[in-house]
């Protein structure tokens, strides 16, 4: 299936390459190289380009091409799952999938990849399979690895591979038995929603289908146990609404922008860590605001004007105005821009969905068990 | 290509960084004059130093820079000796990362690599099973041709290891070697049909990828494991779901016939647009008129449906794809929801998955009709995705939602992405000709942005006008004068070309305007595009045709002009034109038509989305993607018009051989179901309760897989589980049906002496006839389960060895006041129940007047046994005898059942205690599977004794014949003379109970009997050596 993989920075440097059949040379790569000039921007590189001898699928993560070397069909799902599954590990393992990272745990990072596929077909995926094989790197460790020359592979075998629960470890003990639960929404609002959910492997379908019952053996560990979709029908409100006037005079160099931002209804939350960012049109130069609130910054080159506002307190609200410098004698822009926000409500789940018990079986222990919710902006994007 | 130079030094560069800090912690650093490229020779020999050296953690370093090495794509390979002896290391860092090193430079080394193959030999034999499992899968990864036979047998070997990881890595071998010898297919083909049958969750994925990988046609390999994959596939890991559904997919379409019903097929046919209506009909009427769907088909969809709630995009995808290509049209509904719910996830998943909804909301708008705001654009998205987001709003645009989204679409042409606008554009051309009621409102729209200040707008527009007005150019002629005023401001060559051939056909409806516009083009023809020149002729020659008398002149000209054209398609057509139009002596035939040829109707051009024809790949396939055949894709046929025979994926009495286990759970895959398994059916409804209780008796996994894998057939046979607490003579009823109908196969009915006890508790009719007591048939029956036990690897129930006429007192005369009672073991499985033992009693009465109501009264059985009793007794005559039979289930112990033997006067204590050798059954099975279990039953599950006697005494019939008297059990064909080897199962719980007994040099054997039940098993022991040493 999976032939080779490619990584590659943003400048278009492979720095590293793995392979798990006969190896491919580096020039195939090329031909990603081609495609990606082709795109001018890195989100428009296809995922699924076609070689003469190979297909190339590749993901874009954190800065980083993953580049999967392909030779016969095979969906090409599979393939982007995978190596974002591998991304994951290694954000997992190192904090954060970078290039600098993965470059100063190369060898963690061949031994994962070893483990993750063999002959180009996965093999463990799991991460608490993978901990239990190659221990991820601490800086203690590091110390006494080397000094000592041990070595960061496990000696114990990986009893979940075995198992039929891959994904919990075999003999988990702890003395403080704890569970929590995250209850993150995100608002879409442009896009609507429809109740609709995914589950992580743990969780019992029979179950959930005949009683409407989660049960599951947990994980180790963080874990995303369901993902769920609300219809908007169910949607009661969106908290916060943005006033803005923003215009561009004809045949002037300059324009107004002028937006204010007010909690909706927020059920006696308080409103926080809001971020506006606003892609403003090419021909905008500069930007001299000033916000009540908070600080925002103006890209000159991507256009990218960012506000920082954080909390919403409703007796002042926020608001951010000024000038626009526009270009003289382009054209003014055919449209105004839209407004991207980001926000969080704490201990506030926007569709009612609540964690209602939680009972655990089997276990003499009682465990610590805490809920947390939390309401975002998900892709929440206001047209002007 | 300058791109990659510089990333060749910047790598080096990276690597030298990485390797300075790596250096720092080594011991033995060298100085460190590296970053020249001289030094690495340098370096290569401080590394082979390293490697050298007794100390593991010098040894750990090297290999640590070495693979610092491969990953940058440098070349390590002249190492190779120098690493390859460190491949038996005891560090298990070590080890790995020359595994590493190893698989990479094999292929160039193969002489040397051929040196760590013994290691790896070693190593299968292991006892831990996960380094086999490694050894395997470095073995089977190094790619060296002359392995090729080591490589077969080890993955041979591993295919039968007792390990499903080492099982699941012998699949993958299969393939690694596939591709490095061909040639073994026809055995590799062995190993995975072996390996097909393996019922871990574990394996299935692995081989089923092997399967496809290497034969991909052999679809018989399937149809015995279809069931089993079906039942598993929750559970494999989510790659190899994947994997399974997509095959399952192509199975389906191989072997049932087509769900899809006439309503449907119109849908399905409306791509064939030219198709003739009598066609259609013919087709639909062809037809089944009745379809029933067959239950394995169902049961795949039904089995996959869960999945749709994966976490993972590809499981979802497959089942999507599972659903469009086999499911019911009415059904494949469902997998919208999921579908849309991908798109939430990343840019990659995004994109597929917006492919495939695209090419299905062509053929069924109404499945995504209700998500249509799902795919509103976001300024955000990248213009991959924009686009494929505006080609699915285009497909399920309809008159009920044109509107909103035509107000959508107004916000798209706005967007700062210029070539998303364009595609908004055409966009807006394609609602318009498909859906008329909008076509005006669409083409006024369209005429507004032809005032666009963006140029690129504008002349998409035009273009996509053009083809508007093509369709329906009446009434349009204002719009045609307000384009031919743009041509003084719009400079883009296809908007440009589109105005001039658009005035050129309509020449006739702006009379005035169209000489105009030529005069201005043949001002400036020469710095016209090519694009442009061309129409410019077109447009000079419909007028000469049409108005000859003021443009005659002015298309002369441009004639002239074109003539000399640099570009030699512009003095083609010139000529072409001069010669259609111009007359002259030379003219022929033709110039007579040039009107016609020149002002003919042109159909009007279809506006089709991209995806129309990528239907014909199966959907989420790399194909589909690409939209060419990618190499290895494996076509979907077409549904069979007539299914093939679908008794092929019946299952005989499935490995569940292994009936000793649950008794009840083992008889259902009995095949003498059939015979009255329609019969039944209204029994089924009895709930499974017994059914966890007979396999709570001996869960291992391997019985639970086994519950999943014959859940299929469990529906028709559940009734098998009812609990005893349900009328048991019902259960009695059935079970003699059963035997009843089998035995009439073979023999017609041997009427026993125990007939009449039959009919009492019998109702059905055609039990009647039949006897319980089989012991008249033995040989017959004998010779049926032993050929039974050669097609299947273990084997089931036989029938008494011997059954002896040893009766023992259950009430004598003198005490039952003239009412005698004998009991005696018929050694038969219980009709009562599969857990009772059969006690036949048998009433005398010995006084001289009638003895009436004899029946039984309280019971006092210890917690868990269970008694059924006989039914009570009229009358029985002086001197008269009657037997009646009862079951016991004494829960395999030989503890006593006490109750009260009742007449109409007297009540008397009686007790049962069971030698241990009668809670036993028989059992028929091979000398292999007998070592084969016996093997898994040791340790403290093995006692043994060592018996002295007479050599007389040792002669096979003398201890077949003593052993059987005992215990009722099976007999073992042997081998070997001196080996005698038993076999039976516990009555209660299914429990192995194997008995051997080994002749020694003298007068010495050993007595060995192996079974999880030890209490009985030693009680069996010291039973047996009394007798066995008797003379």
């Amino acid at each position: 299936m999976i032939h080779s993989l490619f990584l590659i920075n943003c400048s278009g440097d492979i720095f590293l390459e793995k392979h798990w059949k006969s190896v491919v040379s580096q020039s195939v790569c090329d031909y990603f190289f081609e495609a990606q000039e082709k795109a001018a921007d890195v989100e428009n590189v296809p995922p699924v380009i076609s070689t003469p001898h190979h297909y190339l699928i590749s993901i874009y993560r954190d800065k980083l091409f993953f580049v999967s070397v392909i030779q016969t069909e095979v969906p090409p799902l599979f393939v982007i799952e995978f190596l974002h599954r591998v991304a994951d590990t290694f954000q997992d393992y190192f904090g954060e999938c970078s290039e600098a990272a993965i470059k100063d745990n190369v060898v963690i990072v061949y031994e994962l990849l070893e483990e993750m596929l063999d002959n180009g077909f996965p093999l463990a995926t799991e991460s608490n399979i993978l901990k239990e094989l190659i221990k991820p790197p601490t800086i203690l460790r590091s110390v006494v690895n080397s000094i000592t020359g041990s070595s960061n592979v496990g000696d114990t075998l990986p009893t979940g591979q075995l198992s039929n629960i891959p994904w919990r470890r075999a003999g988990v003990k702890y003395t403080n038995n704890e569970a929590y639960f995250d209850v993150v929404e995100e608002i879409d609002a442009i896009i609507d929603k429809s109740d609709d959910v995914s589950f992580h492997p743990c969780i019992r379908f029979k179950r959930w289908e005949s009683e409407r019952v989660l049960s599951f053996i947990p994980p180790d560990g963080n874990f995303r146990l369901i993902s769920y979709r609300v219809s908007s029908q169910n949607l009661v409100a969106i908290p916060v609404y943005v006033k803005h006037c923003i215009s561009f005079k004809e045949n002037s160099s300059c324009g107004r922008f002028d937006i204010t931002i007010g909690p909706k209804q927020n059920m006696g939350k308080t409103i926080e860590g809001i971020t506006v960012t606003v892609h403003m049109p090419k021909v905008v130069l500069n930007m001299n605001l000033t916000p009540t609130q908070g600080s925002y910054t103006f890209d000159p080159v991507t256009k990218v004007l960012t506000w920082d506002v954080g909390k919403i307190t409703p007796q002042k609200l926020p608001s951010l105005k000024g000038l626009v410098n526009l270009q003289s004698g382009a054209p003014k822009p055919e449209e105004n821009p839209s407004l991207n926000i980001q926000f969080k409500i704490q201990q506030l789940a926007i569709s009612g969905l609540k964690v209602n018990r939680l009972d655990m079986y089997g276990e003499k222990y009682k465990p610590f068990k805490g809920v947390k919710y939390v309401t975002k902006a998900g892709k929440f994007q206001v047209r002007t | 290509m300058s791109s990659n130079s510089f990333a060749y030094s910047e790598q080096s560069g990276g690597g030298e960084a990485t390797e300075l800090g790596q250096e720092a912690t080594s011991t033995i650093s060298p100085s460190g004059a590296f970053g020249l490229f001289s030094s690495d020779l340098k370096k290569n020999e401080d590394l082979k130093q390293m490697l050298e050296s007794n100390k593991d953690s010098a040894k750990l370093d090297a290999m640590k820079r070495i693979v610092g090495m491969i990953a940058k794509g440098k070349n390590a390979s002249e190492l190779f000796p120098a690493v390859v002896k460190n491949v038996a290391s005891k560090n298990i860092e070590i080890k790995k990362l020359v595994y590493v090193y190893l698989v990479r430079y094999a292929e160039e080394q193969q002489d040397l690599a051929l040196l760590s193959i013994s290691t790896f030999q070693r190593a299968l034999k292991d006892p831990n099973q996960l380094i086999r499992a490694s050894a395997l899968r470095v073995l089977s990864s190094i790619r060296v041709p002359i392995i090729v036979p080591i490589m077969m047998l080890a993955i041979k070997e591993a295919s039968a290891d007792l390990s499903p990881y080492v099982r699941k890595n012998a699949a993958h071998a299969i393939q690694k070697l596939y591709s490095l010898d061909p040639e073994q297919k026809e055995m590799l083909i062995e190993v995975i049909e072996k390996l097909l049958k393996d019922k871990s969750t574990l394996v299935a994925g692995s081989v089923v990828m092997a399967f496809e990988e290497v034969c991909p046609d052999r679809i018989d390999l399937i149809h015995k494991n279809y069931r089993k994959l079906c039942n598993l596939l929750v559970d494999v890991e989510e790659w190899g779901q994947v994997v399974i559904i997509h095959m399952l997919t192509r199975y389906a379409r191989t072997q049932f016939v087509s769900p899809w019903k006439e309503e449907d097929g119109l849908e399905d046919d409306e791509k064939n647009f030219y198709d003739s209506d009598d066609d259609q009909k013919e087709k639909t009427d062809k037809r089944k008129k009745s379809y029933t769907m067959d239950p394995d088909h169902r049961l795949l969809i039904r089995n996959t449906k869960p999945l749709l709630q994966s976490r993972n995009a590809a499981v979802v995808m497959a089942v999507a794809q599972l659903y469009w290509h086999i499911s019911p049209k009415s059904e494949v509904g469902i997998i919208s929801k999921s579908l849309v719910r991908l798109l939430r996830s990343n840019r990659e998943v995004q994109y597929i998955v917006l492919q495939n909804i695209a090419t299905m909301s062509i053929q069924r708008k109404g499945m995504f009709e209700p998500y249509l705001k799902s795919f509103y654009v976001r300024s955000t998205d990248p213009t991959m995705i924009k686009t494929l987001k505006l080609e699915i709003l285009t497909n399920l645009a309809n008159e009920a939602n044109i509107s909103t989204l035509l107000r959508e679409f107004q916000t798209y042409v706005k967007s700062q992405d210029k070539e998303f606008a364009a595609a908004t554009i055409q966009t807006i051309g394609r609602c318009a000709t498909n859906i008329s009621e909008v076509t005006d409102t669409c083409l006024n729209g369209l005429v507004c942005l032809l005032s666009n200040r963006d140029e690129i707008v504008v002349a998409e527009s035009v273009v996509v006008i053009k083809k508007l007005l093509q369709m329906q150019p009446a009434q349009h002629g204002e719009i045609i004068k307000h384009m031919a005023k743009l041509l003084d401001s719009i400079t883009v060559p296809v908007a440009r070309a589109s105005i001039l051939w658009l005035i050129g056909e309509n020449c006739e409806r702006v009379p005035k305007i169209a000489p105009d516009v030529l005069r201005k083009m043949a001002k400036g023809f020469t710095s016209e595009d090519d694009l442009v020149k061309l129409q410019i002729l077109n447009l000079g020659a419909k007028l000469y045709l049409t108005n000859s008398k003021q443009t005659k002149l002015l298309t002369q000209y441009i004639l002239n002009l074109g003539k000399y054209d640099q570009n030699y398609d512009i003095r083609d057509r010139t000529r072409f034109i001069r010669q259609l139009i111009v007359p002259n002596e030379k003219s022929g035939a033709l110039s007579k038509y040039a009107k016609k040829i020149f002002l003919a109707q042109k159909p009007a051009p279809l506006l089709e989305s991209p995806f129309k024809d990528r239907d014909h790949f199966q959907l989420g396939t790399l194909s589909h993607t690409l939209n060419t055949k990618a190499t290895g894709y494996l076509e979907l046929s077409n549904w069979p018009e007539v299914a093939p025979d679908p008794s092929v994926r019946n299952v005989e009495v499935i490995e569940l051989a292994k009936e000793w286990t649950p008794a009840g759970k083992a008889k259902k895959e009995n095949p003498a179901k059939k015979f009255y398994s329609e019969s039944e059916e209204e029994e089924d409804s009895s709930d499974s309760s017994s059914d966890s209780d007979s396999e709570s008796g001996s869960a291992s996994g391997e019985q639970e897989e086994e519950g999943d894998s014959s859940d299929d057939s469990s529906e028709d046979s559940s009734s098998e589980h009812k609990s005893d607490s349900e009328s048991a003579s019902e259960v009695g009823n059935k079970r003699t049906a059963k035997r009843n109908s089998k035995s009439k196969r073979k023999r017609d009915s041997e009427d026993g002496e125990n007939e009449n006890e039959k009919s009492k508790t019998s109702d059905s009719s055609n039990a009647d006839s039949s006897s319980i007591e089989e012991s008249s048939s033995d040989s017959e029956s004998e010779s049926e389960s032993e050929s039974e036990s050669e097609s299947r690897k273990v084997t089931k129930v036989s029938t008494p060895v011997f059954v002896p006429v040893k009766t023992h007192v259950l009430l004598h005369r003198m005490s039952g006041k003239g009412l005698a009672a004998h009991y005696f073991f018929p050694r038969q499985p219980c009709i009562f129940g599969d857990k009772m033992v059969s006690v036949q009693i048998t009433l005398n009465n010995t006084t001289d007047r009638k003895i009436e109501n004899i029946h039984i009264g309280g019971k006092r059985l210890p917690v868990g046994m269970q008694m059924h009793v006989f039914n009570t007794i009229e009358s029985l005559e002086p001197e008269g005898s009657i037997t009646v039979s009862m079951g016991i289930d004494f829960c395999d112990s030989t503890q006593t059942a006490s109750f009260q033997l009742c007449t109409k006067d007297d009540c008397f204590n009686v007790n049962i205690q069971p030698p241990v050798g009668e809670l036993l059954l028989p059992v028929a099975m091979s000398e292999k599977d007998f070592k084969k279990e016996q093997g898994m039953l040791t340790g403290m599950n093995e006692t043994s004794t060592v018996i002295i006697a007479a050599p007389q005494n040792f002669t096979p019939s003398v201890i077949l014949q003593k052993v059987v008297n005992v215990a009722n059990v099976g007999v073992v064909p042997s081998g070997q003379d001196h080996i005698h080897r038993f076999a039976a199962k516990t009555v209660h719980s299914g429990s192995l109970m194997l008995v051997t007994v080994e002749l020694k040099e003298g007068s010495t054997a050993q007595l060995i009997i192996n079974t999880e039940k030890t209490v009985i098993g030693s009680v069996l022991l010291r039973e047996l050596k009394p007798v066995l040493s008797q003379g």
